[in-house]
């Protein structure tokens, strides 16, 4: 593994029961990196994300995060060492307020610059809703509430699924605007999006997933528009 | 008249007990959506313990509870993690033929330890006082306590399941068990945590059941129909409800022995059944959102 | 050229109805070769295979778990008493009665608890069980809650000696199991049957590719309950006297059935049938230990629905891809005629 790096992804296998999603993927995050990772629908993009936050397990190859292997941990664990995911389609508590559902993300207990005011203070509309039941949120707002949930946690690699998913563009601008802010502390970013616009904008490294395999990588200013497309649609 | 006022207010007071029979198989079926077809004979269970405890230690029953409870409580956090955890999944048949077969294991091993001799905890004097309300209308001191425990118990779940960390856990759970374990909890232990406190109000209602009146390995099923009707009656995932529910059952059971005595039961069952009829979501169903 | 026919039946199959041909022989023939305590042993044991059978339809095909069938059985056995002992109906017609009279009372009954989802269904079910127990204790021409015998003239009228009638018992037995075994596996080899094999591997895709799932449940809702009251009937008609707490008694003819199936493999026509046999065995060898052999029986159904869910038949069938009984489907390449 590479001393520099925050995380490393080294050739995991990743089965849903005999179907196999990932093969033989690796990745590397440094600190304060923005990594992109895209694809097309059924990629296995989101099946990444939920192997590297411990919701499944790679059946073969290894997740070291800051030097310790990950790859067998369970996710409440994972999110206590410092990996926090935002889920794909935000998944809020619907029986818990936005507060509860904020503080619930500050469970674990890591100590970090992250507060229910600085959450609040990132996305003003929810601390004028902490009351609300979290149904009652829009759209773009039950998203910040799902990021500021993650944020909670205070991670050292902040794993996003699809945050621009059913968001009009006008919110996907201003989530977006918030990211320096967000990775201002030193954080690391991995973001998965079908928005690959936004993505390479964001990111400095991009990983393009083609039916489980990394069909394409490398730094965002170098791709080119064709070799992502190929990449993408496997052409 | 006051004669039957003085029926219903026994049938109230009965009631309390029901809930906390209620409360117990609410709770857990609303963090795991298990029903414990064992909650019954665990009661009767927690009646064994407090007499052997309180033939132990000399100590009345009511004191009894500070032992009864925590070891209730740790029963059920093993049984959780043990037994029960292995059993949870979309397939509905294994909790249910499980917590089946552990009715059976409870009854026979009780029935191994103590015989089918009926058994009773003496309260001593609380017992026998009565309270003179009106003309014609008593109230005892012990059904009296036995409500407002109850009282208690279901605010204190209340205020537990909206109030605390826990609480806030047990109802992440329930919503989502895979972003639950996200925010870092492990929720084979907040399954366990709740199965430790369904347990614990187990104690208390087992308590003042075999205070209240003869208890053998047998009756266990029965205690966990009037709970399941208490909990159908007032309504799903609504604690207050379950009180209501309680009470309606209480109620119900007492006018119905007051008619007839063969008609106790039957009464209890016709109104549960009638209300299954007519308003299946119960009487307080909890507002979604 | 050539087609596809669809076939249910493999070689184990085959093989598996011819034991099962070569069995009934010998069982019917019992009478003829075996003891009176043999004969007793052996009715009582179809009785179970009957109840399990049933209890598997319901519970291990149509996803239906109740513990309330014993309201049948009740049911069952106190309208055979009340048939005989009120209208002087012959008993063994007062059986054939019996099961389309279940059947109707089960719909209402299949209305109320119906509207309870999983585990509240079944213990909804025990609820109208209970109350059926309750309302039966309150008849007071068939004995309350003591309960009644038959009358010596009624018994007597069965037959003329007793050893004629317990042969007759016992063949009614026998017959009746065949009825009910033959039943189910008709239903499932039917379109029916296909639904059912649906619901029970996956309700909800059963439902979108557009079986009326509620339906078929209740079918076979009220289909078990017809069989179940027949059978709990002739156990009562072999017992020669009913009481409510016998009749309606969950232990007897809901725990141990559930044991039964559990053990010998839920949701397979063979499980049941394997799993008396177990039960049977245990019983006899264990029953010294009075409450301690039901302790270890719960013992056994846990741990057996927690390390082989499918139970004994589910792992020898796993194991060697045997089936008793011709009912899965597959299809057969048929060569056709050239025309």
């Amino acid at each position: 593994m590479r001393d520099d790096a925050l995380l490393q992804v080294d050739a995991i296998d990743v089965f849903y029961g005999d179907f196999q999603a990932l093969f033989d993927v690796s990745l590397t995050v440094k600190p304060g990196q923005v990594v992109a990772v895209i694809g097309a629908n059924g990629a296995g993009k989101s099946t990444l994300l939920r192997t590297i936050a411990g919701l499944m397990h790679p059946r073969a190859g290894d997740i070291q995060f800051v030097g310790a292997g990950i790859g067998r941990a369970p996710a409440y664990d994972v999110v206590k060492s410092g990996i926090a995911l935002v889920p794909e389609g935000r998944r809020l508590f619907q029986s818990l307020s936005v507060e509860e559902n904020l503080k619930i993300g500050g469970q674990s207990g890591r100590p970090g610059p992250w507060s229910l005011d600085r959450i609040y203070q990132l996305f003003p509309v929810l601390s004028e809703r902490r009351h609300l039941p979290a149904t009652a949120l829009s759209g773009g707002q039950q998203q910040m509430a799902a990021i500021g949930r993650a944020l909670m946690s205070n991670p050292k690699l902040l794993l996003c699924d699809e945050i621009s998913l059913g968001l009009a563009p006008i919110i996907v601008r201003d989530i977006y605007a918030q990211l320096p802010a967000i990775v201002g502390d030193g954080m690391s970013l991995i973001i998965v999006e079908q928005d690959i616009a936004q993505a390479l904008k964001a990111a400095s490294q991009v990983y393009c997933l083609q039916e489980g395999r990394i069909a394409l990588q490398g730094a965002a200013h170098e791709l080119t528009r064709d070799a992502i497309s190929a990449a993408y649609f496997g052409v | 008249m006051t004669e039957w006022l003085n029926v219903i207010l026994q049938g109230v007071l009965i009631g309390g007990l029901y809930a906390m029979f209620a409360a117990g198989l609410s709770l857990i079926f609303g963090v795991m959506r298990l029903v414990n077809i064992a909650h019954g004979d665990l009661i009767v269970l927690a009646a064994y313990v407090a007499l052997t405890v309180t033939e132990a230690m000399g100590i009345g029953p009511l004191t009894s509870l500070i032992l009864v409870v925590p070891a209730m409580a740790l029963i059920g956090y093993a049984l959780q993690r043990l037994l029960l955890n292995r059993t949870l999944g979309d397939d509905l048949l294994p909790p249910l033929l499980v917590t089946f077969g552990l009715s059976i294991i409870i009854q026979n091993g009780l029935l191994e330890l103590f015989t089918a001799d009926s058994q009773k905890l003496k309260a001593g004097a609380v017992e026998i006082m009565t309270y003179h309300l009106a003309p014609g209308i008593w109230i005892g001191l012990l059904p009296l306590i036995q409500f407002i425990v109850a009282v208690a118990v279901i605010a204190g779940l209340q205020v537990l399941f909206y109030r605390t960390a826990l609480g806030r856990a047990f109802r992440a759970t329930s919503d989502d068990q895979s972003v639950a374990q996200l925010m870092g909890l492990d929720t084979r232990h907040v399954f366990a945590m709740a199965m430790a406190l369904s347990l614990a109000v187990i104690a208390i209602a087992g308590v003042f059941l075999a205070v209240r009146s003869n208890f053998d390995p047998s009756i266990g099923p029965a205690r966990l129909i009037f709970g399941f009707e208490a909990v159908i009656i007032g309504g799903l995932g609504s604690m207050w409800g379950t009180l209501a529910g309680g009470i309606i059952l209480g109620v119900s059971q007492a006018i119905g022995a007051q008619i007839d005595p063969g008609w106790q039961l039957l009464a209890g069952h016709i109104v549960f059944l009638a209300i299954l009829a007519v308003r299946p979501q119960g009487l307080f169903p909890k507002v979604s959102g | 050229m050539s087609g596809y026919s669809v076939e249910h039946a493999t070689r184990s199959s085959r093989v598996g109805v011819a034991v099962i041909a070569i069995a009934l022989v010998v069982l019917a023939t019992a009478p003829f070769w075996g003891d009176r305590q043999t004969l007793r042993l052996l009715a009582e044991l179809f009785t179970f295979v009957a109840l399990a059978s049933l209890w598997n339809l319901l519970a291990g095909y149509a996803g239906l778990v109740s513990v309330g069938q014993q309201a049948f059985v009740g049911l069952g056995a106190y309208l055979l008493f009340a048939m005989v002992i009120l209208a002087g109906v012959h008993p063994i017609a007062a059986i054939f009665i019996a099961g389309p009279i279940a059947a109707l009372v089960s719909i209402p009954v299949a209305a109320l608890t119906f509207r309870l989802r999983g585990a509240y269904f079944a213990i909804g079910t025990w609820v109208v069980a209970e109350v059926f127990r309750l309302l039966a204790s309150q008849i007071s021409v068939l004995g309350g809650g003591s309960g009644v015998s038959l009358p010596a003239s009624v018994v007597i009228a069965m037959a003329p000696t007793r050893t004629a009638r317990e042969f007759e018992l016992y063949w009614l037995a026998l017959g009746l199991t065949v009825l009910v075994l033959a039943a189910i596996v008709m239903l499932l080899r039917s379109r029916h049957g296909l639904a059912l094999t649906a619901i029970r591997d996956n309700e909800v895709a059963a439902q979108s590719n557009g079986i009326d799932v509620t339906r078929v449940k209740l079918i076979v809702y009220v289909l078990t309950a017809f069989g179940t009251a027949m059978v709990g009937a002739l156990i009562f008609l072999m017992k020669l006297r009913v009481s409510p707490d016998t009749a309606f008694s969950v232990n007897d003819w809901t725990a141990f059935v559930i044991f039964i199936t559990v053990i010998g493999g839920i949701g397979r026509v063979e499980g049941p049938i394997i799993g008396t046999i177990i039960f049977f065995f245990m019983r006899q060898t264990l029953s010294d230990l009075g409450s301690l052999y039901l302790l270890i029986m719960g013992a056994v159904a846990i741990v057996v629905m927690l390390w082989a869910p499918k139970g004994l038949w589910g792992l020898i069938a796993e194991r060697f891809g045997w089936q008793a009984l011709p009912l899965q489907r597959h299809l057969v390449s048929t060569p056709q005629d050239k025309s």
